[in-house]
C-alpha cells in the first residue's frame, strides 16, 4: 500500500493461504467456528437474521439488496430451499470463481448458517457449466464436510440437519438472473418467470427459496463471529463491509482486489491495478460488466458503493472494472456489448428478442461509417423502451451501457455519422 | 447409455447433468439423436421437451462437433485487449469459419462471453484448459500442441 487507505481482507481472507483441498486447514483458519457458535450458544434463527440485518449487509450480486431483509421475507414452508447463485456470467467478473476455488468451505458455512436462518434443510449451489475447476474444488469440499459430519443430520450435535448439492449450468448468461436459474435449477429452459411473486414465497418446485449470490453468503460467518458492530466499522454507513473487485483492461495489473465500500475508482486504479498502462491518459471506465454503465474521469473521485455510484448514473453491479485508457474506442467496446447482449437474450420476451438486435444493426451501421442523422437518438428510444417493457433485469439493463455511452462519449459516436 | 443415466435419480432435475455426461461420453462432442431419445424415454419426457431443453445451453451442440473445441472469449475485457484481430487470425489459420468444424475434424472454433479469466485477457479455452495473455503467435502455438498431442 503506498497510501493510507485500508484494504482490509475479509472475504478473501484465506485466499491462497490455505489449501482449498483441506478441510483441516481450513478448520485451523476457523471454518465452521460461526456454525459452532450459533449452535453452541443456542443462537435462534431469528436473532441469525437481526446479526444480519444489523450488519447492514448487502447483496454482492450486483442489486444489494438487504441480505437480513430478504431472509426475513422468506415465507415459511416445508421444505424451504437457500440457493447460492454461482452463476457468474457478468464479463469482467471472476470474484466468485476465486472464492469456490480458493475457499470453499467458507462458502458452504454460509450456505448453512443462511439454511439455519430460513429454516431450510436443503441448499443448492449453482456453478455456471464452464468453471470445471470451481466445480470440482466445491464438490471436494462438500464431500470432505459431509464425512466430517459438518454437513448431513444433527450437525455438531443439534437437531439442524442441512445437506448441499452442486447444480451444474451449460452456457446461458441468463441463468444468472435468479428466478431463470430456478427454472434451470428445475431442468428446464432458463427462462425468467415473471416477478412477483419473488422467490422468497414462490421459489424452487413453488416452495420458498432464498438465492443469494456466492460473495454476499461468504460475508456471512464473519459477520457472526465477530458481530454486526465489528462488520460496519468497514466500508460506508449505508453500505458497510468490503467488495472484491475485478480490475481489468488498460491498468498494468490486472486481476483482483478487496477494498473496502466506499473506495474510490481513483485509488482502485492506482493502488489496486498498478494505474493506468503505460501511462497513458485515463479515458473512462465499464463499471459492472456488460450490464453496467460507462464513467468518465469525473467519476474517479466518487466513493464507490451501491448508492454513491448511483448518484451518478452508473451501477457497482459484480464489481467489474474495465479501465479504458485513451487508445480505447468507446464505440467499438459498445458494439461488443451489444453483440453480448444479443446473444445472450434469451428469447422469451419480444423487446429483448427484437429489441437488442435492432439496437446492434444501428450501432453497426454507425460504426461502418453508414450512421445517419437521428441514429443516436433512435438508438436511446429503443434502449429506453427496452428498458421498460423487457420481462427481466438481463435485457433491461441494456439501457445502461447505452445511456451512459452517449452521455459521456457523445462526441466519439457523432464524428463517425457526420464522417 | 443407459449406464451414464442410471447415475442419477428419474427425475427432470438431472437433465442437465445427463446432457453434459452423455456429450462429454462423445469424442465428437455432441448430442446424438439417441441419446437425446434415451434421455426422453428415462425421464417419461416428450422427445421435444429434451430437444428445446438441451438448445437452450450453448454448451450443448446437436452437431457433431471437432475432436477439440476451441472458446474464444469475445467479452468486452478480451475485446479490449485485441480478441477481434485474434478471431480473424485464428479463422484464417485453421481456414474455418466460427461454429464450423476444420476439414480433419481436428477442431471446432466457438465465440464465448465471458471464461471468468479475465485478468490475462485476451484469452480462450482449448477444451477444459485455459490459455491466457494471447498473441497471434501463442494462440497457433497452443493449437499445434494439440494437435502435436494427438498425433
Amino acid at each position: 500500500m503506498t497510501s493510507g487507505a485500508r484494504s482490509p481482507r475479509i472475504v478473501l481472507q484465506n485466499n491462497g493461504v490455505i489449501d482449498p483441498y483441506s478441510l483441516d486447514q481450513a478448520i485451523a483458519v476457523g471454518a465452521y467456528e460461526a456454525m459452532a457458535k450459533i449452535v453452541g450458544e443456542k443462537i435462534s434463527p431469528a436473532a441469525v437474521i437481526d446479526i444480519v440485518k444489523a450488519s447492514k449487509l448487502r447483496g454482492r450480486g450486483g442489486a444489494g439488496f438487504p441480505t437480513g431483509l430478504k431472509w426475513s421475507f422468506t415465507a415459511a414452508g416445508d421444505p424451504v430451499y437457500i440457493v447460492c447463485n454461482a452463476d457468474e456470467g457478468e464479463p469482467g467478473t471472476f470474484k466468485d470463481r476465486l472464492i469456490l476455488e480458493g475457499d470453499p468451505h467458507r462458502l458452504i458455512e454460509g450456505i448453512m448458517i443462511a439454511g439455519y436462518a430460513v429454516g431450510a434443510r436443503r441448499g443448492y449451489v449453482y456453478i455456471r457449466g464452464e468453471y470445471a475447476l470451481s466445480i470440482e474444488r466445491m464438490q471436494h469440499a462438500i464431500e470432505a464436510a459431509r464425512a466430517a459430519g459438518l454437513l448431513g443430520e444433527d450437525i455438531f450435535d443439534s437437531d439442524f440437519s442441512f445437506d448441499i448439492e452442486i447444480k451444474r449450468g451449460a452456457g446461458a448468461y441468463v441463468c444468472g438472473e435468479e428466478t431463470a436459474l430456478i427454472e434451470s435449477i428445475e431442468g428446464k429452459r432458463g427462462y425468467p418467470r415473471l416477478k412477483p411473486p419473488y422467490p422468497g414465497t414462490v421459489g424452487l418446485w413453488s416452495k420458498p427459496t432464498v438465492v443469494n449470490n456466492v460473495e454476499t453468503l461468504a460475508n456471512v460467518p464473519p459477520i457472526l463471529l465477530n458481530g454486526a458492530d465489528w462488520f460496519r466499522s468497514f466500508g460506508t454507513e449505508a453500505c458497510p463491509g468490503t467488495k472484491v473487485y475485478t480490475i481489468l483492461g488498460h491498468v498494468e495489473k490486472p486481476g483482483l482486489a478487496e477494498a473496502e465500500m466506499g473506495t474510490t475508482l481513483q485509488t482502485i486504479i492506482d493502488e489496486h491495478g498498478g494505474g493506468v498502462k503505460d501511462a497513458k491518459r485515463f479515458k473512462g471506465a465499464l463499471i459492472g460488466g456488460a450490464a453496467g454503465a460507462f464513467v468518465c474521469s469525473d467519476c474517479l473521485d466518487k466513493p464507490m458503493d451501491f448508492d454513491g455510484l448511483q448518484e451518478i448514473s452508473a451501477v457497482l453491479g459484480s464489481g467489474a472494472i474495465l479501465v479504458l485508457s485513451e487508445d480505447a474506442s468507446i464505440v467499438d467496446m459498445l458494439d461488443g456489448i451489444l453483440t453480448f447482449f444479443q446473444h445472450e437474450s434469451c428469447g422469451q420476451c419480444a423487446p429483448g428478442r427484437a429489441g437488442t438486435p435492432a439496437l446492434g444493426r444501428i450501432l453497426k451501421r454507425i460504426r461502418s461509417g453508414e450512421g445517419r442523422a437521428g441514429d443516436l437518438e433512435q438508438m436511446l428510444r429503443v434502449a429506453r423502451t427496452i428498458n421498460a417493457t423487457a420481462l427481466c433485469p438481463l435485457d433491461q439493463s441494456v439501457l445502461l451501457p447505452v445511456e451512459s455511452a452517449l452521455k459521456h462519449f457523445r462526441g466519439e459516436f457523432e464524428a463517425l455519422i457526420s464522417g | 447409455m443407459k449406464r451414464w443415466l442410471e447415475r442419477y435419480p428419474a427425475s427432470r432435475e438431472h437433465i442437465l447433468d445427463m446432457l453434459h455426461d452423455l456429450q462429454d461420453a462423445e469424442p465428437r462432442n455432441y448430442l446424438r439423436p439417441e441419446a437425446l431419445r434415451a434421455v426422453a424415454e428415462y425421464l417419461s419426457m416428450p422427445l421435444s421437451d429434451v430437444v428445446s431443453t438441451a438448445t437452450f445451453y450453448s454448451m450443448y451442440s446437436l452437431e457433431p462437433r471437432g475432436r477439440h473445441i476451441i472458446r474464444l472469449c469475445e467479452s468486452p475485457p478480451c475485446q479490449l485487449m485485441g480478441a477481434e484481430s485474434l478471431l480473424d487470425a485464428l479463422t484464417d489459420y485453421l481456414r474455418v469459419e466460427v461454429g464450423r468444424t476444420t476439414e480433419d475434424g481436428a477442431f471446432t472454433v466457438e465465440t464465448t462471453s465471458c471464461l471468468g479469466v479475465c485478468g490475462v485477457a485476451p484469452a480462450m479455452m482449448i477444451d477444459a484448459e485455459v490459455h491466457g495473455n494471447l498473441t497471434k503467435e501463442r494462440m497457433i502455438e497452443a493449437i499445434e500442441a494439440v494437435r502435436r498431442s494427438d498425433d
